[in-house]
């Protein structure tokens, strides 16, 4: 089977020449399917059996059951806002094929703008098509809201990958995180797509000021309930369903910033948060899944340890450092900002997406410092920044995308600062054994003249 | 019993400090706990101080009455290292130990094991001038093809330096000169006579004859060529005088000779070397000695004389010479330091006690496709094929002079370089593998937990040459770290080599590292960067600064 394969790949290799794009997408896919037959020139002549292919995907790997919780939160959370099926396996199938109907598109997209400018590229500079987007490609679905026009997806991949890295050199060469920059130029760039309360949940449309309905199921549902319905399982209809008194589609967040911990347990428990079941990006919710991908990363050394414990100090530390600036007791009149000050830093970790920052943002090799040390204080002042930017901005309760990307700036700042102590400590060094060795010159003569 | 003592203490004043943050946290809310919290950094820190002040008056205390506190364990607070260190074998008991946590021990099958064989088929030898780094490209030959050599007969010279001798091994007729690129000559072939005869030296005694003379006769007899200096791994230049001269008397290296076996019956030799290095450094030799405790080293090196010993424990690379002057007295600014292997030191002793240059070498036949893996003792620069015989399990093999790591890559027709004392052959890899970056079906050394091999520590593996993947850019930030046991950052290193930055590359320990010290990097790189041959290329640069 393999050899049929090979004289498969064989047999359809375009000419390098004529079309070199062709070619790059073919060799792209061919190393995807065997590792070449390349061996050893100069230097070791045995090569460890880990190379960058293996290492990214072991990063999609870590993401998978975040996809599987996110596609099927989609669906449940626009489910439970109209009110329908609030037990967890109670319309499964209806909520899990709500989110694909959501999220393949995202991914297919994401996938097809950003792995056709890599191959572009690559094939213009006429290298091989690098690995950096497999990771990029898997993490910008799960960071995006379930809703994101696919234009604006497309246009922010675009410039991610095209502004953020290929200006740059391509892989391993990027100053700033792709995903978080795709993510970063939504924001910026169409700030009522991704912020405010109506975005988190999939499929639920304004109908009147304060006013909220389902979307209106259109042909793909139609043909998913024709499926369900010959199965003789409940089906999606026709929508339009009024939402639940109360509703709010804030996120638990949004709900603190406003009103502090007390409004958040007023819509949500600490179960609910704790297990994912909340709105929010497709895949942040989840901390019991994020900490699981985390552990694989940091069992396989593929993510550095260092970076996600030290961001946890730092979150400690800015959470307690602000709980100690917050006021003890609230007036009628107090600002939602105190509120949320006053919000116990353990509290913090329930809410938001800092578990998924920390594990799978901040710990990437390319954009974070690259010395332990460096690594130390580059998590910590993530943590840091990112918990200030949280709760002491009034515009936006949440900080970790910026955060990241202003300590990306300075990474290679305290990299610097690392690597020169490492020659100041060597040029020190160096001097205390010349001076030592100066004495002995002298002391040695004395020696024998007695 | 003491240091399990001290773990405990620490591992429950770790979770009472635990229990009392969530204590805390059960019933405040806002800036009571931040004050909590403060009261609570403040009591820890004043027990610590407390605790701290009783550990260095007892550290008084006991220095009054002449006790060791380190090896004792009397401290209250234990160090880091007899928290984390290990332990030293108990054979290294009175000799400073270093103990190294980096690193990695590639286990091949393939070791070669049992006695020393005598390789009788051996008939041609070679003088390779590209084995003595820092010459010029063509030196000056003073035989011919026809001539005949005794063993320590001058075959060449550097132009740079006219009167050090590179010498013949063994005795016999020059049958071939060949010239590889440039016109350059890259080797002298000597087809050795069934009888050896040597030229008869007159070595001055090591012990009063004045540095100078014994410099001379270094020179002379080709013994300088066994000498290597750090910086650089070049011959060294006579006008030198090193700062201290370093042997490592054991190797790490994948499959790499037992040199306890090496040494036996050469006890004497290996002393006499001792003492003569001792005459030509203004500093100390010092001697490596093997601190890992499966094997006590031989007498001949724990018990020698005149030199001043250090145990290493740890994994590959801490039988490099490199990282043990590192941890010994480091290199840097004009700083030169000579090496020598232990057949090297053996060689010198000889030489000065028998007046003879001895061109035998034990070398170790090892690897995965040989059929008996084995020690053999031949001669410095013996043929190749002569001397495997074709003892291969199948033909798709590489040869390597030297170990897996930073050897050479020999064709089946030439010979063993002069500092090798290992042979290994491997399985050529140039095979198409299917999804070989998700899925590998065959077991392959690597540190990456990705790969079940953390669950079977002490399996071996074959080892082929496949590169299991492409070159690419330096992503991962993490995996030379994992090996390297020296204070150097390898990867900025290696960039600031790229892009030509002379002052960056020494202060960032240039000067420190050669090849074979970050061979076990390049084996770990996941980007698959050739991290020896810009490491040789940024020495080069360096070398031409001076």
């Amino acid at each position: 089977m393999k050899k049929a394969l090979l004289n498969f790949f064989e047999r359809i290799e375009p000419d390098k020449e004529k079309s070199p794009f062709l070619h790059t997408a073919y060799d792209a896919f061919f190393t995807f399917a065997f590792t070449p037959n390349e061996v050893t020139a100069q230097g070791v002549h045995i090569r460890d059996g880990m190379d960058l292919k293996r290492t990214m995907v072991h990063v999609v790997l870590a993401l998978q059951l975040l996809y599987v919780f996110g596609t099927y939160n989609i669906g449940n959370q626009h489910f439970s806002a109209l009110g329908m099926y609030p037990g967890v396996f109670e319309g499964f199938h209806l909520k899990l094929f709500y989110g694909l109907v959501k999220i393949l598109p995202i991914f297919v997209v994401t996938h097809l703008v950003g792995l056709g400018i890599e191959f572009y590229y690559a094939a213009k500079k006429g290298h091989a098509v690098e690995e950096g987007f497999l990771v990029s490609g898997a993490l910008i679905p799960l960071i995006m809201p379930p809703d994101i026009p696919m234009w604006i997806l497309a246009i922010s991949i675009a410039f991610a990958v095209i502004i953020g890295k290929e200006a740059f050199g391509g892989t391993g060469m990027n100053i700033l995180n792709i995903a978080l920059l795709a993510r970063v130029f939504v924001f910026f760039a169409y700030p009522t797509y991704i912020s405010g309360d109506e975005v988190w949940i999939a499929g639920i449309e304004k109908v009147g000021p304060g006013m909220y309905a389902g979307q209106e199921y259109g042909t793909v549902y139609g043909i998913l309930d024709s499926i369900f319905g010959a199965f003789g399982w409940a089906t999606f209809g026709e929508g339009q369903t009024a939402v639940v008194d109360g509703f709010t589609g804030a996120t638990p967040l949004g709900l603190a910033a406003k009103g502090g911990w007390e409004a958040v347990t007023q819509y949500y428990t600490v179960d609910q948060m704790w297990w994912g079941n909340i709105p929010g990006s497709i895949g942040e919710t989840p901390k019991p899944f994020i900490l699981l991908g985390a552990l694989f990363l940091i069992f396989t050394k593929v993510a550095d340890w260092r970076i996600m414990v030290s961001a946890i100090v730092g979150f400690v530390a800015c959470g307690l450092m602000i709980n100690g600036i917050a006021p003890d007791t609230f007036g009628p009149e107090t600002d939602g900002i105190f509120k949320f000050m006053a919000v116990p830093w353990y509290y913090h970790f329930y809410m938001g997406s800092f578990f998924f920052a920390m594990a799978f943002m901040a710990t990437d090799p390319v954009t974070a410092a690259s010395t332990p040390t460096g690594k130390w204080i580059y998590g910590f002042f993530i943590g840091f920044v990112g918990l200030i930017i949280r709760i002491l901005n009034p515009a936006y309760p949440e900080g970790w995308m910026l955060a990241i990307l202003f300590m990306n700036v300075f990474a290679p700042l305290i990299d610097h600062y690392v690597f020169e102590a490492n020659v100041k400590r060597r040029a020190k060094r160096q001097a205390a054994i010349a001076s030592a060795r100066g004495e002995a010159a002298t002391a040695q003569p004395a020696v024998t003249a007695e | 019993m003491k240091s399990i003592l001290n773990k405990a203490v620490l591992t429950g004043s770790v979770f009472l400090f635990a229990f009392e943050l969530s204590a805390q946290n059960g019933a405040a809310s806002g800036s009571n706990i931040f004050i909590y919290t403060l009261v609570g950094i403040a009591v820890i820190l004043f027990f610590g101080m407390l605790i701290n002040v009783a550990d260095n008056l007892i550290g008084i205390e006991a220095k009054q009455n002449n006790i060791d506190v380190e090896e004792g364990g009397l401290s209250f607070l234990p160090g880091l290292n007899h928290l984390f260190g290990g332990k030293a074998p108990s054979y290294t008991a009175g000799t400073p130990v270093t103990i190294l946590k980096r690193g990695h021990d590639i286990l091949l099958e393939g070791e070669a094991n049992g006695n020393i064989e005598n390789a009788t088929t051996v008939t041609r030898v070679a003088v390779q001038p590209p084995n003595f780094l820092g010459l010029q490209p063509i030196p000056k030959l003073t035989v011919a093809v026809g001539d005949t050599v005794k063993a320590g007969d001058q075959i060449f010279f550097d132009k740079q330096m006219p009167d050090v001798a590179f010498v013949a091994p063994v005795s016999g007729e020059v049958i071939e000169v060949n010239r590889g690129a440039k016109r350059a000559i890259t080797e002298v072939v000597i087809l050795a006579d069934k009888e050896q005869q040597h030229r008869q030296f007159d070595a001055p005694d090591a012990h009063t004859a004045n540095r100078a003379d014994l410099v001379n006769f270094l020179k002379e007899s080709g013994a300088w060529a066994l000498l290597r200096q750090r910086p650089y791994n070049t011959v060294p230049s006579p006008e030198v005088t090193p700062r201290d001269i370093f042997v490592s008397t054991f190797d790490t290296a994948p499959l790499a000779p037992d040199s306890n076996l090496i040494v036996a019956g050469q006890e004497a030799a290996f002393q006499q070397g001792v003492n003569v290095l001792a005459r030509l450094t203004d500093g100390q030799v010092h001697l490596g000695l093997d601190g890992r405790g499966d094997t006590p080293p031989a007498a001949a090196f724990a018990q020698a004389t005149n030199a001043s010993k250090r145990y290493f424990k740890g994994k590959h690379p801490a039988g490099n010479v490199g990282i043990q002057i590192h941890h010994t007295a480091p290199v840097g600014g004009t700083d030169v330091v000579w090496t020598l292997g232990v057949q090297e030191v053996i060689a010198l002793g000889k030489l000065f006690l028998t007046g003879q240059m001895d061109g035998t070498r034990v070398v170790a036949l090892t690897g995965a496709e040989l059929k008996t893996p084995k020690y053999v003792r031949t001669f410095a620069g013996a043929n190749l094929s002569e001397l495997l015989n074709g003892n291969f399990k199948q033909d798709n093999v590489r040869i390597i002079s030297g170990d897996v790591l930073s050897g050479q890559q020999k064709g089946a027709n030439s010979y063993l370089n002069f500092y090798d004392d290992q042979i290994t052959v491997i399985t050529e890899g140039d095979y198409f593998e299917l999804f070989g970056w998700l899925l590998p079906l065959s077991p392959r050394p690597t540190i990456s937990n990705t790969f079940p091999n953390f669950l079977f520590p002490d399996v071996k593996f074959d080892g082929d040459t496949n590169t299991h993947g492409e070159k690419r850019a330096f992503v991962v930030t993490n995996d030379y770290e994992q090996v390297m046991p020296m204070d150097i950052y390898t990867q900025q290193l290696m960039k600031s080599i790229v892009i030509n930055d002379i002052e960056r590359m020494e202060g960032l320990g240039i000067l420190e590292v050669v090849e074979e010290d970050v061979a076990l990097c390049e084996f770990v790189c996941v980007s698959k960067q050739p991290l020896q041959k810009i490491l040789r290329e940024g020495l080069e640069t360096m070398r031409e600064q001076v």
